[in-house]
């Protein structure tokens, strides 16, 4: 317990540090929301009806950013080695780094949202329901995401790499998110939001627990 | 007592053998010196010693303990300065000391990692990042870090490489200390002269075979070594 | 060491054999379907390769598992066959999907659940093969590769259910399930057709991985290369 909290200690100060890359981050998430927006022309009907996709990809995008970000300074001297040699159990540093990844991916999500809004007119005010999702789908991006992060950092191909592997993965996250923030938008007369919220629960549960279990094969010799 | 006892360890990387077939025992509280030319296997051995990598074939105990089956406890016991630095770059020296420190289950206040600091002549970078420092300044840390473990047996590959005069008498001070602390210091290194004098005990390679274990003075001279100054002064 | 490559390829022709009945007997012998004629008679093919994809995946994850608890490198070498065999049937299974769907629906793709999921996979097991081509070190790539493709696999059910609950709400096009009694045989028989067809497939494909790995790992060290005894701790060269 006290190596999860010096682990996830650990990774919130080099977030932090990170900071101005944060920044860009976002930049490149509103980028790609006003890409979008281009894509499907200044129909503000069929805009507002997708909105929920759009911020969703443009999370989803991002988040191949962050993701790798987050094991550059653990790879560059070996600093992740070095903690293992302490030694350090991996699965306080999965989680550790996990639980970072996920709050930096949340906050990028909600920084999202007012860019959405005022892009695709897609206002609403189910706020706490807009944020129950976010929290659900990036945890669900974060867990699986800081895995492959971890193996795609010690490859050549690093940047290719990562969205190729996580994106058919994390499919069930964007369905279900994508849905369930549509209807926090547009209106849930037929009461769909809670089983999609369940399918999120449920995937990032089994990610949670899975790659706690498998990061240390991907890490050590 | 047996600090080290390697047997028959091997490792290969890709169609090479870096180690082939090593076997040695190191006393505990010894000095030794490992050296041998660039790319016999000395990091490679250290590596291993470490439980970083894990050999191939053959075992390796240390302090008693295997470092396949019983490999965490073997690193609550081993320490490696090795070729990367293990440190994080964002971080400022004293950050990334507190954050072994905390791993290691210990909080200490800022004052006694600034002592740690100063031991090495670093005691005015403390809040400085890393990614500002010089090699020499990364490698002082990374021994900073490496001391704050408390290892009972200390791997240091070329510890002396990097450092400027002071930083070669500060390792030197640094090896007695260990020495009179009862630890067990293996050291990778190509300054002989040093070492033959430091040291008890050598360890040649070479393409990853040991091909020489035995006291330190009766280390074989590489040929051309006077020459190019290895064997005197440096 | 070497064993011979008698039986993968009797598996292989046993299969080619048994597909050949099949397809013959699906084709030419069984009455075509009353309401979609003989655009029902892909599912000869169609579904045998359904079963069988899976069935490979399958056999992949179980690779993986016995790799991580074993590391034995035939392990791995089946693994990295069995996930090509199931790309390589995804991928038909795909285009088969596609062949059906145009001439019934007017068009080439209609999410049907188990198509869509099909497609993921393709694309996670594809990745995984991606992967592995871009790690040198043998026993890294072996690792990971077994670590992907456990999660992969984990993850198939998770988006099998997720993409039916999304095309539920849109349409109810699918591909029939039921195929009535007249059909089965020559459904079976392509069945494990194509399954020893894989099976063979697989043991060759898994001893081309393996002759591949020992030119990429050094040789094993002989007796007469390796050193002798235990260097002294004082005393002169070994």
């Amino acid at each position: 317990m006290n190596a999860l909290f010096a682990a996830f200690r650990k990774d919130l100060l080099l977030q932090w540090r990170g900071r101005t890359q944060m920044v860009a981050i976002f930049a490149f998430g509103a980028a790609a929301l006003l890409l979008f927006s281009f894509a499907i022309g200044p129909d503000s009907s069929a805009l507002r009806e997708h909105a929920a996709g759009f911020l969703w990809l443009g999370l989803l995008l991002a988040s191949t950013l962050s993701l790798a970000e987050s094991f550059e300074c653990e790879m560059e001297e070996q600093a992740l080695e070095g903690l293992l040699l302490l030694p350090a159990s991996t699965r306080a540093l999965y989680y550790g780094k996990a639980i970072a990844n996920w709050a930096q991916l949340a906050l990028l999500g909600m920084a999202l949202v007012p860019v959405m809004v005022v892009l695709y007119d897609a206002g609403t005010l189910r706020l706490f329901s807009l944020l129950v999702v976010i929290l659900l789908g990036t945890a669900g991006l974060s867990a699986p995401g800081t895995l492959y992060a971890a193996m795609t950092s010690q490859t050549r191909a690093r940047q290719t790499l990562l969205p190729l592997l996580l994106f058919p993965l994390v499919v069930p996250v964007l369905l279900a998110a994508v849905k369930a923030t549509s209807l926090v938008i547009l209106g849930d007369p037929m009461e769909q939001y809670r089983p999609w919220i369940t399918l999120l629960g449920a995937f990032a549960v089994i990610h949670w627990s899975i790659g706690g279990l498998l990061f240390g094969r991907v890490v050590e010799d | 007592m047996i600090a080290v006892a390697a047997a028959g360890v091997c490792r290969r990387y890709g169609r090479r053998w870096a180690l082939a077939d090593v076997s040695f025992e190191v006393p505990a509280g010894a000095l030794v010196m490992v050296t041998g030319r660039n790319g016999s296997g000395k990091s490679t051995l250290l590596r291993v010693l470490a439980t970083a990598i894990r050999p191939d074939l053959g075992t390796v105990r240390i302090l008693g303990h295997d470092v396949r089956a019983e490999r965490d406890l073997v690193r609550r016991k081993i320490g490696l300065l090795g070729h990367r630095t293990h440190l994080y770059e964002p971080l400022t020296a004293l950050e990334n000391l507190a954050v072994v420190a905390r791993f290691l289950g210990a909080d200490p206040g800022r004052s006694a990692l600034l002592r740690q600091l100063e031991e090495v002549g670093l005691g005015d970078r403390g809040d400085d990042p890393v990614q500002t420092f010089s090699a020499g300044m990364r490698q002082r840390l990374a021994l900073a870090s490496v001391l704050l473990q408390r290892p009972e047996v200390v791997l240091l590959d070329e510890p002396y490489g990097h450092l400027d005069a002071a930083g070669f008498l500060l390792v030197d001070g640094l090896l007695q200390r260990l020495r009179a602390q009862g630890a067990t210091v293996l050291m990778a290194t190509h300054l002989m002269a040093r070492g033959r004098k430091l040291c008890d005990l050598g360890l040649v390679l070479d393409a990853g075979r040991l091909v020489f274990a035995g006291a330190a003075a009766q280390l074989p001279v590489p040929q051309g070594a006077d020459a190019m100054g290895f064997a005197e002064g440096a | 060491m070497r064993a011979s490559s008698a039986r993968p390829i009797a598996f292989v022709a046993f299969g080619v054999a048994l597909l050949l009945a099949g397809s013959w007997w699906g084709l030419a012998k069984a009455p075509g379907e009353v309401f979609m004629g003989d655009v029902q008679r892909i599912m000869y093919v169609h579904v045998p390769t359904a079963w069988n994809a899976m069935l490979a995946l399958t056999f992949a994850f179980v690779c993986a598992l016995c790799f991580l608890f074993t590391n034995a490198w035939k392990w791995d070498n089946r693994l990295e066959a069995g996930m090509e065999m199931g790309v390589v049937l995804s991928l038909l299974l795909c285009m088969q999907g596609s062949i059906w769907a145009k001439p019934t629906w007017g068009v080439w793709w209609d999410w049907d659940p188990r198509l869509t999921t099909t497609a993921v996979m393709v694309f996670a097991f594809g990745g995984i093969l991606a992967l592995r081509a871009f790690v040198d070190d043998p026993v890294k790539r072996a690792v990971w590769s077994s670590v992907a493709c456990i999660v992969a696999f984990v993850d198939v059910p998770i988006v099998y259910f997720s993409v039916k609950w999304w095309n539920s709400l849109h349409q109810a096009q699918s591909t029939p399930q039921t195929v009535s009694s007249a059909f089965h045989l020559p459904l079976r028989i392509n069945a494990f057709g194509i399954l020893f067809l894989w099976v063979g497939l697989v043991g060759l494909r898994a001893r081309v991985a393996a002759l591949r790995r020992r030119g990429e790992m050094a040789p094993p060290l002989t007796q007469k290369q390796s050193a002798t005894g235990r260097a002294p701790i004082t005393g002169g060269a070994v």
